[in-house]
């Protein structure tokens, strides 16, 4: 049951996934193009991740205590850029450039362009394993910060995933949290039909990682499954499996035909805002 | 009684672990974990990680010196690499061992993307390099240098002999970047303490001087050019000798300057294809210099090897002392 403060910390989190949303949408603007889909459907994990469950410190994006995020899948960066424009890290203003010539903010994630941005994902499958040296080192360090990979589930086909997944384990890494991002949407169609996953917990369970798996658009689901994995104890891994929806909170995205790189004409940008607008509105 | 299968020689076969060294060779085991472990007792942030080769890497002596500071990857090479860089992120040096064919063919997207694109301090040690097994083209990285030498920013380094591998651990740990060195490993030849060299990052050395013929080369077959250098000293032939340790930033200063003297035949030796090793390197420096010697090249071929004995092998491709010396004076002939 919820108590007066849960709601009270959905509400304020809600208010952060929208205004996330908001600012993916005018950057896809920008561009007239760009994986506003995913960025939709992801918005609620970011914005749990980046407004309630990680250490950071917006002034000092390489502050040594932080939480590293690593954003595996670089193509998500339209989704990370408004998350750190949310957390501070990034003037909004600068979303303007978008995808423009000698901007920080380029298509894909790039670690030497962006602040906050830890690694140049895109290469699909290398966050994982990136994460794994990162985790030992902080460890060797005796620096208690987590390490977050985030990577989609395309990613799953990638053999690195399955090397790193079964490093993790065998190191003890208590202090990685693995989040998959579960559209079932990859380039050339739904990902369990390029490359069946499922049972995918099961899987992640037998590499010896502790699993959850929950509607990334249920922002209470979402908030207490990163509570839970940052209060475990165990020496182990921690994973959680997202299910979520392309263009969550755009009624006329989610229901369109789906695809990798969703289709947006250029009236149903403003259109898209309103909606989002009219139903935060409502929320308050 | 038959003395069909009496007589029978013995045939030979394939190498693995055996040394490069020949019979009688001074040699030091293990130089490249000795110099680590050295070092490390200096460097506190030199961690060491590996794909399942530790022992046939010579790390297994630092993970005796360091077990706290010595990860076990698994034989996982893109994981290996990966995490080299995660680790390196967090301020540690990671030296990462493996061997030649799976530290560049099967990581080469890990070793670009995840440590060469962000230049991040990873120093990559591989063994086999070039045709150093018998084992076939599984095992052989007959074209490691051109993969390397490709990535942008990645210092690549090819040591002679134990007395180079000593010096340059030390000195790739001073660079600050990715590095890919050649490790030979195990009981590994001593040679250049005979000359009057010192390892330094970049530098090509003279390590004799010839009228007649100028032979460029880098690993073993700088051992091998020295080799044919006195052979052919016997027959009036004088041949010199530099040593090009560093393959990429290509020192073409000291090249040009040696190049430049006219008469000599240019011969550059390497245990490499044909394709994109010290061969081309070098041709490239000096055609862009409009310097233009009598120029050939002693390398492996642009084919998949055989499988056999070292030595049947070397033979067989040209690489081999008695075959190089003989190339070369049908060169001069």
């Amino acid at each position: 049951m919820n108590t007066p403060s849960d709601t009270g910390r959905q509400a304020k989190l809600a208010e952060h996934a929208y205004r996330l949303r908001r600012f993916a949408l005018r950057m896809g603007e920008v561009q007239g193009q760009g994986y506003v889909g995913q960025a939709l459907g992801y918005a609620d994990v970011l914005a749990v991740a980046y407004c309630h469950a990680m250490n950071l410190r917006p002034d000092t994006p390489e502050w040594e205590g932080r939480d590293r995020f690593l954003l595996s899948h670089g193509h998500y960066a339209i989704a990370f850029y408004a998350a750190l424009i949310e957390a501070g890290i990034i003037p909004e203003d600068e979303l303007e450039t978008y995808g423009s010539d000698d901007s920080r903010l380029p298509m894909s994630g790039m670690a030497t362009y962006t602040p906050g941005m830890e690694i140049s994902g895109g290469s699909l499958g290398q966050g994982l394993p990136i994460a794994v040296g990162m985790a030992l080192g902080l460890r060797l360090k005796g620096n208690p910060a987590f390490v977050y990979n985030s990577m989609s589930d395309g990613e799953l086909d990638e053999g690195s995933t399955w090397e790193a997944a079964m490093g993790a384990a065998h190191h003890g890494l208590g202090n990685l949290i693995c989040l998959v991002d579960i559209n079932n949407q990859q380039a050339d169609g739904p990902s369990s039909k390029v490359m069946g996953f499922e049972p995918l917990a099961d899987k992640w369970a037998s590499f010896g990682w502790h699993v959850q798996r929950v509607d990334g658009n249920d922002l209470p689901a979402v908030i207490t499954a990163f509570d839970t994995a940052r209060a475990l104890t165990e020496a182990k891994p921690r994973v959680i499996l997202f299910d979520t929806l392309m263009g969550k909170g755009v009624p006329f995205l989610e229901a369109r035909e789906k695809n990798h790189f969703i289709r947006v004409d250029p009236p149903e940008w403003q259109q898209a805002l309103d909606i989002l607008d009219q139903a935060q509105g409502a929320a308050r | 009684m038959s003395t069909a299968t009496a007589k029978k020689p013995r045939l030979t076969t394939s190498a693995m672990i055996a040394s490069i060294a020949s019979e009688g060779q001074r040699t030091i085991a293990a130089p490249f974990g000795k110099a680590l472990v050295t070092l490390a007792e200096q460097r506190p942030e030199i961690v060491g990680l590996t794909a399942d080769l530790a022992k046939y890497t010579d790390l297994h002596l630092f993970g005796q010196a360091f077990p706290e500071r010595f990860f076990q990857m698994g034989m996982a090479e893109q994981l290996l690499m990966a995490a080299a860089g995660g680790i390196a992120k967090e301020g540690f040096m990671p030296f990462a061992t493996t061997y030649a064919v799976f530290g560049t063919r099967r990581a080469f997207d890990f070793v670009h993307q995840v440590i060469a694109e962000e230049n991040l301090n990873v120093k990559l040690c591989c063994a086999l390099p070039g045709l150093t097994t018998g084992y076939g083209p599984s095992h052989q990285a007959a074209e490691d240098l051109a993969l390397v030498r490709a990535i942008p920013g990645m210092t690549v380094i090819d040591p002679c002999d134990a007395l180079d591998i000593e010096q340059a651990v030390p000195a790739i740990a001073a660079h600050n970047g990715p590095v890919y060195m050649r490790l030979l490993r195990g009981n590994v030849p001593l040679v250049l303490d005979e000359y009057d060299y010192k390892f330094e990052l970049g530098k090509a050395k003279l390590l004799r001087g010839g009228n007649d013929v100028l032979l460029i080369a880098s690993g073993i077959m700088t051992m091998r050019s020295l080799e044919v250098a006195s052979a052919l000293a016997a027959d009036q032939v004088d041949v010199a000798v530099l040593h090009v340790p560093t393959i990429k930033p290509l020192d073409t200063a000291t090249i040009l300057a040696e190049a430049s003297r006219s008469g000599r035949l240019v011969v550059v030796a390497e245990n490499h294809t044909t394709v994109g090793g010290l061969g081309e390197a070098v041709a490239t420096a000096l055609l862009t210099a409009g310097v233009s010697p009598q120029f050939r090249q002693i390398a492996l071929p642009d084919a998949f090897l055989d499988a056999g004995a070292l030595p049947t092998l070397h033979d067989r491709y040209g690489i081999s002392t008695d075959a190089m010396a003989k190339t070369i004076k049908t060169w001069l002939a």
